[in-house]
């Protein structure tokens, strides 16, 4: 660990002034810094003392994109390795040891990073609860929280937009309680509970207590389910009276979807239970350039799942080189600073976000040539330089 | 003698038993089994109120060394002080600790001519508002300090909430004060509860009582009836009693006499200090103001260090110590022992001493000594699967 962090320390030193020594005559010059740290303490170099992060390449663009996270923090020298579980419901591995062999690696890394796990729509294997809500349930990963902001070198219709979308993804519509009760009339049940919505109302409160935000809106339809979502606006108000200096406000959610499209601006955190979350995530990650470009992690109290905010699979361009990867990157360096390696998260963020700014190497989704491939080599080329 | 069974007698026909009764039902859930911290992806949000005097300083020294052994652990800090405690801050800092539930504080200077006669300082407000009504002081001897006696291992339990910090005082008649002190069964049953319930958990074998029920026969006769009371649930504990100017003397000749200690507000703060004289002094005993949900882990003797901050000289040996605990209580076992293993070994194989041990360190050599220890076992603490015996307070 000492090596880790004389290579923290450099880093930093690399960051803080660039303009010191060799640092800005080549591209690779932090890798020839950490090699030279390396000769001196060769224990550096051993396994042993790498972070350990569980892996879920997951499907279609999935795999890609974790190569190019791969790359680059290869590039980086980030001292993490991988723990790779590819599972997958579509293409049949899933069984329940392959799920716990995944569970085990997560509750002993407390870290992962996850692609898209891709859910079929139809029924036939008799399991009304994806592999997606399966992990969530058995890791308790309750909340979701999707970062949406709007990054330099991007184009979109609205100005400068920065929202956290904070979803409740446990309980809800997700139940997979569904039943036919009568032939021709099914019953789907949505569950809220109120110890699940004081926690997550308590999650985004803390959330925007630790990263100073002043705001806090709840998402309800309370005007119709006025048990359900009622109960969960209560406790949100329960909670917010602990929070004194956070500004608590509550919009029912056809109304938050049409003012995030027309006004966006006016919103700070947002909570809100689960299947409102996943609607509203998509929405917001549209107005700022789409799937490709917005990171999102899963919270539970133990550990921390990273993965995209859009969660799609993007089946279509698998194979075609095509898939933008800064949505992972991103999730990537949002990692590196949740384990404590601030120095290299930055590294890697201001490389992505130069790449970005610089507006020369763009993928298809932002309007340009570039390959995944051509985007992830300029990301490490930029390693440094920004 | 005689005077003393009257007293117990009128106290017995008194309210006592009625007290008794209410007070077991309610002390069944004093250690609720849920905590709600503010924990998240495996990182915990932590209230952090600096304080004045070396506060600061010693609050730096904390983030350093949990930085490097990588704890998982965000501080919220909350800057509480004496000149803007009126100002608001002191709500913030009670809010904010009842959303995390654990706190880790310095000491806010009172200003003693600036208050209203009426006025609560900042540290009994937290204490009576968050209703941390035991304050536990871990009196241990830390090897490779030099001091006249050694292998000191005492808990001192000291009651928090009522006593002589009752703030009732009042001048009846033109130049004659008033100050009341406050007993209640309640909480007088509510602590010597928790010591023997403390002593039961961690296998000590006794509990003294300190108290001066020969002069506040009432008062302090109550209190010692409700120890009594106690110590009759816990047969494998042993029981004894002893008065405060005694025990003073004790305290100072024949220290080992003593193993847990139960005792009255003010008695607690008098003793707490004698103690930690024993030991080395203010800056390395750590100790902690527990309540039925909120915990707040502070210095032992509770002072602000006001004439050596900002010199770099004061030891924030105390501070650490009380950040291991704190971390040993939201479950951070490994890191909790990583931390206070580094500094024992500082402190003793290394001998960085600050200059109140009679070394000629600095308070940032020790921290940096400090860190270098930690971060070579940081790695395989993040890792060790290993269950850790569960810790009870």
């Amino acid at each position: 660990m000492s090596t880790l962090r004389g290579l923290t320390r450099l880093l930093s030193k690399a960051i803080v002034n660039p303009s010191n020594g060799h640092s800005t005559t080549t591209p690779r010059c932090l890798h020839t810094a950490y090699q030279k740290f390396a000769e001196k303490s060769p224990e550096a170099k051993q396994e042993g003392e790498k972070l350990r992060v569980t892996m879920i390449p997951g499907d279609g663009v999935g795999p890609e994109l974790m190569h190019a996270v791969k790359e680059v923090l290869k590039a980086a020298d980030v001292p993490i390795q991988f723990e790779e579980f590819w599972v997958s419901e579509v293409q049949d591995r899933c069984s329940e040891a392959q799920i716990s062999e995944l569970i085990q690696s997560v509750n002993k890394n407390k870290v992962a990073i996850k692609g898209i796990l891709a859910t079929p729509s139809w029924f036939d294997i008799g399991e009304l609860q994806s592999v997606n809500m399966n992990i969530r349930k058995q890791l308790d990963l309750f909340a979701n929280v999707v970062r949406v902001k709007s990054l330099p070198g991007v184009k979109t219709r609205h100005g400068e937009i920065d929202i956290v979308v904070i979803r409740e993804q446990t309980e809800g519509e997700y139940s997979a309680l569904e039943h036919e009760s009568a032939p021709g009339v099914v019953e789907s049940l949505k569950i809220i509970t109120r110890t699940k919505s004081e926690r997550i109302a308590k999650f985004a409160f803390d959330y925007a207590t630790k990263h100073g935000r002043n705001k806090v809106t709840a998402v309800h339809k309370a005007n119709i389910m006025k048990l359900a979502d009622g109960m969960f606006l209560d406790s949100c108000r329960q909670v917010s009276k602990l929070y004194p200096k956070i500004k608590f406000e509550a919009m029912i959610v056809d109304n938050t979807c049409m003012q995030l499209a027309s006004h966006p601006s006016q919103f700070d955190v947002m909570v809100m239970p689960n299947l409102y979350g996943n609607i509203i995530d998509n929405l917001a990650a549209g107005l700022v350039g789409g799937a490709g470009v917005v990171p999102g992690e899963s919270y539970s109290p133990d550990c921390v799942v990273f993965e995209t905010g859009a969660r799609h699979p993007f089946a279509q361009a698998v194979g075609r080189n095509i898939a933008n990867p800064t949505a992972m990157l991103m999730c990537a360096f949002n990692m590196l600073s949740h384990m404590n390696l601030v120095a290299h998260a930055k590294l890697v963020q201001d490389s992505l976000l130069k790449v970005l700014r610089d507006g020369k190497i763009r993928t298809t989704d932002l309007r340009g040539y570039a390959t995944t491939t051509e985007f992830t080599a300029a990301v490490i080329a930029n390693l440094g330089r920004a | 003698m005689a005077l003393n069974r009257t007293a117990t007698a009128f106290l017995k026909s008194n309210c006592f038993k009625m007290a008794c009764r209410s007070a077991s039902t309610m002390t069944t859930d004093l250690h609720p089994p849920s905590r709600q911290f503010a924990l998240y992806g495996g990182r915990q949000t932590v209230t952090l109120i600096p304080g004045d005097g070396i506060g600061p300083e010693m609050s730096d020294a904390v983030r350093k060394i949990f930085l490097s052994a990588g704890v998982p652990v965000d501080f919220e800090e909350v800057d509480v002080t004496s000149d803007n405690f009126q100002s608001g801050s002191c709500e913030e800092a009670l809010v904010s600790i009842q959303r995390n539930e654990v706190a880790l504080t310095g000491n806010i200077e009172t200003k003693v001519d600036e208050l209203d006669f009426d006025q609560k300082s900042a540290n009994v407000t937290l204490r009576t508002k968050l209703d941390l009504y035991a304050n536990v002081i871990k009196v241990k001897s830390v090897p490779g300090i030099v001091t006249r006696h050694n292998n000191i291992d005492i808990r001192l339990i000291r009651e928090n909430t009522e006593g002589e910090y009752s703030n009732l005082e009042h001048e009846g008649v033109p130049g004659v004060v008033e100050s009341l002190k406050i007993i209640t069964a309640e909480n007088s049953l509510r602590i010597a509860r928790f010591a023997f319930e403390y002593a039961q958990r961690n296998s000590r074998k006794k509990v003294t009582a300190v108290h001066k029920a020969n002069i506040m026969k009432l008062s302090d006769g109550l209190f010692l009836q409700c120890c009594r009371e106690v110590a009759r649930e816990f047969p494998e504990v042993e029981f004894n009693d002893m008065i405060i100017d005694n025990t003073t003397m004790q305290m100072v000749s024949n220290p080992y006499q003593f193993d847990v200690m139960v005792m009255p507000n003010l008695y607690g703060n008098i003793l707490g200090n004698v103690c930690c004289g024993l030991v080395g002094g203010p800056g390395v005993v750590a100790g902690a103001n527990i309540g039925k949900k909120y915990r707040v882990f502070e210095t032992a003797t509770r002072n602000t260090g006001k004439s050596i901050a900002g010199l770099n000289i004061a030891n924030p040996s105390a501070f650490i110590f009380s950040s291991s605990l704190m971390l040993k209580y939201i479950g951070l076992h490994k890191y909790a022992s990583l931390i206070n293993q580094a500094l024992v070994d500082t402190l003793e194989k290394d001998q960085i001493h600050t200059a109140d041990l009679g070394g000629c360190h600095t308070t940032s050599d020790v921290v940096d000594a400090v860190c270098r220890r930690v971060q070579t076992q940081a790695y395989k603490v993040r890792y060790d699967q290993t269950p850790h015996k569960q810790h009870g307070w």
